[in-house]
């Protein structure tokens, strides 16, 4: 399945699935959950961290972090 | 005594909430320390209508009342213990119009403990820019609240806000959703085995317990309910969330509107330049550079001014008052140490301008997100940034920025190298050595001494950098390495705010470290006017029969020189005089260095204090530097030992309250003193290699 680390610049997706025992419980808080909208806006140099639009959002992660979160590519996009 | 309400205001990070805390306070207000632990508490006071008294708590920025850090857990253990005398009558959440839906989580959770509840929509002078409309009496009515739209900015919706707080009794304190329902069998059981409990407030000690583990249980005792794995109830954490944000939505979808097309696109356009990956460093980099020089340029002249009205006033002291030992203390320990710690109140006000600039922008979290990647390469983390860049103030609140570092060995490694960043301290040493040795002259507009100080600033985070590393590659312990940094958006910084920063952290700086500064300099100069035996008592007839032949100003110049030497201060100056010598230092900058153990800018004051006790001109502080001789008639201060002086300075633990603060905050003796043991080592060889090889 693919994850937020395999998103490429500027693309759209739906979260599908993130386990709270995997990944830190404030990115859950912050609307990182099933369901919900996901952008990546950015990257820092070396691909690492990841600036993402999350449910309205704005939040950087480590590329780590990311390939944790899984996603479905929206029909629209 | 009139009745006073007690607030607290809650929030998360980045809505505004220490703009709102300005607001209704003013400069009405204190930061203090919780009780045992090193977060600020800022409290203030605010008149309301009708002659009642508010007392306003700023609490830490938190997401939720799921504790992940320090700083947070302050929040639930005040929530959670209705007999501290902080509790709140009534609490305020601050929220942020663009982020409405996240920061209603933890409002939700607030709403649970049945405490009345302020909703405060903050930065409402941005609605129409951003394209929003609230419908604010179906979001009363939906959240069982009160709101006050506010621009703390344009000072809109303050007074309103004061009506509601005045008015508290009239909030309802009725939950807004019942989370209970993500699990109804286990919430009925944790109800019927504490049945005079809120079930709440149960779920929050209980899941505390798993996330952080620390908070007081003096009201109940649950350690008998845990009938859930860790995971489990992470789970339903999880489950809860979900459930409260599903309510968010629903009342957001009726009462707030977004028309998309009226957002600008300015944050996405200055996101891709800051965060370039070439421009976005050249930023970074420019930025610092003019930091360093508006510090250097901009203060030289209140600087000027100071010392000379110093040397002045200590002048006039000994002018006007009846000659004598007071007389002599008074213009020579307290005046000249006073005048050491007040001038550096320019530069250290600068700094403190930029660093709160920074933070008030949103700048600082694009900088955390260009460094994690490089910074993770020696072990550290991109908010290792921030600590590392508040460390130009003071190690001390740095060290205590490290505390949203979630991995443990990141931050263990921030805590040791912070104290390598060039804090405040050393300006005062670096700026007066500098302008000794370092001549003047420009190279491409910019001056030699601030390239000098440049520079110095730089090795220090070199070296920063470089002891992360190698302690990266010691230290071995797993832990696990987090990440999530929130991405506010640009705010130009608003005034106030600054102001009050920077008069805060100054006011701060000038008692704090002018209490410890004055005392010493009293000390010193008691041990310089006294010492044991003939030596010092009977200097005046030891000079008079060696040197006869001299005239009467030059035997009392020689009489203060030896008296000085046979002082107390100059027979523990000379005893570490030969472990220095290899430096270019001689038993005065060892005076200097003992003192400095209690400040480092008790370096200048030392210095003032010394080179008073026995000069008879009203020179400035610089001039007497400058004029002090070796033995063998050469200058004290060349480009050697000054040189060498300045890597002592930037390199060594000299600081007695970091090496406190290192203590609690790693909860050890033994990480200060590997920390002083290997930074004092580091520096006397640096300094040694650059004296040898200069001289």
């Amino acid at each position: 399945m693919p994850t937020i680390a395999d998103m490429q610049l500027g693309q759209k997706a739906t979260i599908t699935e993130c386990s709270s025992d995997a990944i830190p419980f404030k990115l859950l808080e912050m609307g990182c959950l099933p369901g919900n909208k996901v952008q990546l806006l950015q990257f820092a140099p070396f691909l690492d961290p990841l600036y993402l639009n999350i449910d309205d959002a704005f939040v950087a992660i480590r590329r780590e972090t990311a390939a944790l979160i899984c996603i479905e590519f929206g029909p629209d996009e | 005594m009139s009745k006073q309400i007690n607030v607290a205001l809650i929030g998360n990070p980045n809505t505004g909430k220490t703009s709102v805390f300005n607001a209704l306070t003013g400069l009405n207000q204190k930061v203090a320390n919780y009780p045992g632990i090193t977060v600020d508490k800022k409290e203030g006071l605010c008149k309301l209508p009708r002659g009642v008294k508010a007392h306003i708590l700023d609490l830490p920025g938190t997401y939720s009342l799921n504790a992940s850090s320090l700083d947070e857990n302050i929040v639930i253990e005040l929530l959670l213990n209705k007999n501290n005398k902080d509790y709140p009558d009534v609490a305020i959440i601050v929220s942020d119009v663009e982020n409405l839906k996240r920061n209603l989580l933890v409002f939700t959770q607030i709403k649970d403990l049945e405490i009345p509840t302020i909703l405060v929509i903050n930065m409402a002078d941005r609605m129409v820019s951003n394209g929003i409309s609230l419908d604010v009496d179906y979001l009363e009515k939906a959240l069982n609240t009160k709101i006050a739209l506010v621009s703390a900015r344009k000072n809109t919706g303050i007074d309103h806000l004061k009506t509601l707080i005045a008015n508290y009794r009239d909030l309802s304190t009725e939950p807004c959703l019942n989370a209970s329902e993500i699990d109804k069998s286990y919430f009925e059981r944790l109800q019927n085995a504490f049945p005079n409990q809120q079930l709440y407030k149960l779920w929050l000690v209980i899941t505390q317990d798993v996330n952080f583990g620390k908070i007081s249980r003096q009201e109940m005792d649950v350690a008998a309910f845990k009938t859930k794995s860790k995971s489990d109830l992470k789970r339903l954490q999880q489950k809860e969330t979900v459930k409260r944000y599903q309510f968010i939505n629903s009342v957001l979808k009726e009462g707030q509107t977004i028309d998309a097309s009226k957002a600008t696109g300015l944050r996405a356009r200055l996101d891709r330049i800051t965060m370039h990956k070439f421009w976005g460093y050249a930023i970074f980099f420019v930025i610092l550079l003019s930091i360093f020089q508006a510090i250097y340029d901009w203060s030289g002249m209140p600087m000027d001014y100071i010392d000379a009205s110093f040397a002045q006033l200590s002048e006039w002291t000994k002018a006007t008052l009846p000659p004598g030992v007071f007389t002599d203390l008074l213009a020579d320990g307290v005046i000249a140490g006073v005048g050491g710690v007040v001038i550096f109140i320019p530069q250290i006000a600068f700094l403190f301008l930029f660093i709160s600039i920074l933070e008030e922008s949103g700048y600082m979290s694009r900088v955390v997100f260009l460094m994690d990647r490089i910074m993770r390469r020696f072990g550290l983390n991109g908010k290792s940034v921030i600590p590392l860049i508040s460390g130009t103030a003071c190690a001390i609140p740095a060290i205590m920025a490290t505390r949203n570092i979630e991995s443990w060995k990141e931050r263990l490694i921030t805590i040791l190298v912070t104290p390598f960043i060039t804090c405040s301290a050393r300006l005062p040493v670096y700026l007066i050595i500098i302008s000794l040795v370092i001549p003047e002259g420009r190279f491409l507009g910019l001056s030699y001494q601030a390239l000098t100080l440049m520079f110095l600033y730089l090795i220090g985070f070199g070296m920063a950098i470089i002891s992360a590393a190698t302690l990266n590659r010691i230290l071995r312990f797993r832990s696990k390495s987090f990440f999530v940094v929130e991405m506010p958006s640009f705010k130009v910084p608003l005034v106030k705010n600054v102001f009050i920063t920077v008069f805060e952290k100054t006011k701060s700086f000038v008692f704090e470290a002018g209490k410890i500064i004055l005392a010493i300099s009293v000390i010193i100069w008691v041990l310089a006017s006294n010492g044991p035996g003939d030596a010092f008592n009977k200097a005046d007839t030891i000079i008079e029969t060696d040197h006869a032949n001299l005239s009467q100003l030059e035997i009392d110049q020689k009489v203060a020189a030896y008296k000085l030497e046979h002082s107390y201060i100059g027979i523990i100056g000379k005893t570490i005089e030969p472990i220095i010598r290899p430096l270019g230092y001689d038993w005065k900058i060892g005076i200097g260095l003992v003192t400095s153990f209690a400040a480092r800018e008790v370096f200048v004051g030392t210095l003032a204090t010394i080179y008073s006790v026995g000069a008879d001109s009203p020179e400035t502080l610089k001039q007497k530097m400058a004029s002090e001789k070796r033995e063998n008639g050469l200058p004290v201060f060349t480009l050697a030992s000054g040189i060498s002086l300045l890597l002592f300075y930037a390199f060594a633990m000299q600081c007695m309250s970091t090496l406190a603060v290192v203590k609690r905050e790693t909860n050890s003796w033994k990480w200060p003193i590997i920390q002083l043991i290997g930074m004092t080592l580091i520096a006397y060889f640096i300094s040694l290699i650059a004296f040898q090889i200069i001289q």
